[in-house]
């Protein structure tokens, strides 16, 4: 199923001080370092996946000016930053403000009630998502922390930052 | 038995959890018993990407007995004619790992288990509807059921008397999804999708379920090409399932929840009247929920649970954030006047 559906939410201007497109040019490597790290940290996630490894995914912060792709190919992960507008073909879409994706990366956020409150929007292959969903909820431990360990303490303040403008 | 093994004190905590990473949450939160289920159609939570293969459940169970926890392994759907190999095979593999029991809701599934593996323990899922003594009763006589999970549908005063003329355990749920109907024999999803709830294990399976966004924020949710509810940009959502469908009708052409309305159970205030009822065990729905709802739901009722063992007033930690729709209710535990 292929699903181009438009984005339901305005993009807000987080990091609005570059355009989408050089600021996508600048994380393609970042982003492909962070997936790499993901795949051989944790490879049995991809089991979880099987049937949708191939699929092609697209990962929507409502602040961010630019959507994200993921393949969780366990031969070759993709992740990268794409244009929002038009988005790219895919089998299915997640939105929800970024703090939120991350806290649902990390286990620390309940999937099914973020849909609820509707601040969760889905669409596309339900299948696929429900997959991925389960995938990423039996890895043990932060991937966001290991991501931000990838990057030293750079990475951990960037980390630590974004954590406390999301703290209530 | 296992040393973990030991069902005596009333109170006990049943707890979901559809990975390892969420039976663990579950026993570090303070779980007494885990209900899982393996990644086939033998069990009521046949979900992508969920359930345990053969090798993680024998891990699962070594981590919860090192810690005191007990492992229930769900055989809750009804075995088609000539598939019996599967449930076969999973009632080996509980006997094999040492799960400390099963739940099975298929009468040919629990004379199974009884006749060829007499020690393993017998608990008759909710998926059973055994909701009268006669019912529990033969049950316990003729495949040594050991507990039964009530139907949603008694109250505490029901379930009081009922306790007074069975003779085995009682368990109740207590939180989660509230999809009661008759359970253990809703078709409704195999008449739109072909899939069975009671024997593919798959109550609205993913793959038939799409969700549309109306130009103005609305949410459409579909099941099998239908469309079942349509929600409102600024209302909570809730699963998308038959029986919690909004439909119209001609009394009731703004269309309204003909079955039941999405919302999630919650009985903490009732913890108290039940035990007092006789309510051995106490089951928290969700396998399919995620590994932040069971620490949060497990965490706040152990506490509870405690604390009313310690002859204390619960501190009730609000839950309503995880309940379906952001709605709660009591069901027909606190009267039958439920809808």
């Amino acid at each position: 199923m292929t699903d181009t559906s438009a984005h339901r939410t305005p993009r807000a201007a987080l990091p609005a001080m570059l355009p989408s497109a050089p600021l996508r040019a600048l994380l393609q490597p970042v982003l492909a370092r962070v997936v790499r790290r993901v795949a051989a940290r944790h490879p049995g996630m991809f089991a979880r996946i099987a049937p949708y490894q191939q699929a092609d995914f697209l990962i929507v912060a409502t602040e961010l000016p630019f959507a994200l792709h993921l393949r969780p190919d366990p031969q070759a992960p993709l992740f990268r930053a794409v244009p929002r507008d038009p988005l790219p073909a895919h089998d299915a879409r997640i939105e929800a403000p970024f703090m939120l994706l991350l806290n649902l990366v990390d286990g620390e956020t309940d999937g099914d009630a973020a849909f609820f409150s509707r601040d969760l929007v889905i669409s596309g292959n339900t299948e696929a998502v429900v997959s991925l969903r389960n995938a990423l909820d039996d890895v043990e431990g932060s991937i966001a922390q290991d991501t931000a360990d990838l990057f030293g303490p750079p990475g951990r303040l960037v980390l630590d930052a974004l954590r406390r403008r999301a703290a209530p | 038995m296992n040393a973990a093994a030991d069902f005596s004190q009333a109170g006990e905590l049943v707890c979901p959890a559809g990975t390892p990473a969420a039976l663990r949450t579950a026993v570090d939160a303070g779980a007494d018993t885990v209900y899982c289920g393996f990644q086939d159609a033998t069990n009521a939570r046949n979900f992508p990407g969920l359930n345990f293969t053969l090798p993680e459940l024998e891990a699962s169970v070594a981590y919860a007995h090192a810690r005191g926890a007990r492992v229930l392994l769900a055989l809750n759907t009804y075995p088609p004619a000539g598939k019996f190999d599967l449930w076969r095979a999973a009632a080996a593999n509980a006997a094999r790992l040492k799960v400390d029991a099963c739940i099975v809701a298929d009468m040919g599934v629990a004379r199974h288990i009884a006749t060829e593996y007499p020690g393993l323990r017998l608990h008759l899922s909710v998926q059973a509807a055994a909701s009268s003594p006669e019912a529990i009763r033969y049950y316990c006589q003729h495949f040594g059921v050991r507990r039964v999970v009530l139907p949603r549908i008694l109250t505490i005063p029901e379930i009081h008397a009922i306790k007074q003329e069975t003779p085995c355990e009682i368990e109740t749920f207590i939180f989660g999804n509230h999809g009661l109907m008759v359970e253990g024999r809703c078709s409704l999803t195999n008449w739109l999708t072909g899939e069975s709830t009671n024997m593919d294990g798959v109550c609205s399976p993913a793959g038939k379920v799409t969700y549309e966004e109306d130009a103005d924020g609305g949410l459409r949710s579909c099941l099998g090409g239908f469309t079942i509810d349509r929600f409102a940009p600024d209302e909570t959502a809730g699963y998308p399932t038959i029986c919690k469908g909004r439909y119209a009708a001609p009394h009731r052409p703004e269309g309204y929840y003909a079955f039941e309305e999405p919302v999630s159970l919650n009985l903490a205030r009732l913890l108290p009247d039940l035990m007092g009822a006789g309510v051995h065990a106490f089951k928290i729905e969700g396998r399919q929920r995620s590994k932040s709802y069971v620490r949060k739901v497990v965490g706040a009722f152990r506490a509870a649970v405690d604390a009313i063992r310690a002859g204390a007033t619960p501190d009730l930690a609000d839950l309503v954030a995880l309940t379906e729709g952001q709605k709660e209710t009591q069901g027909a535990f606190q009267t039958k006047k439920w809808r």
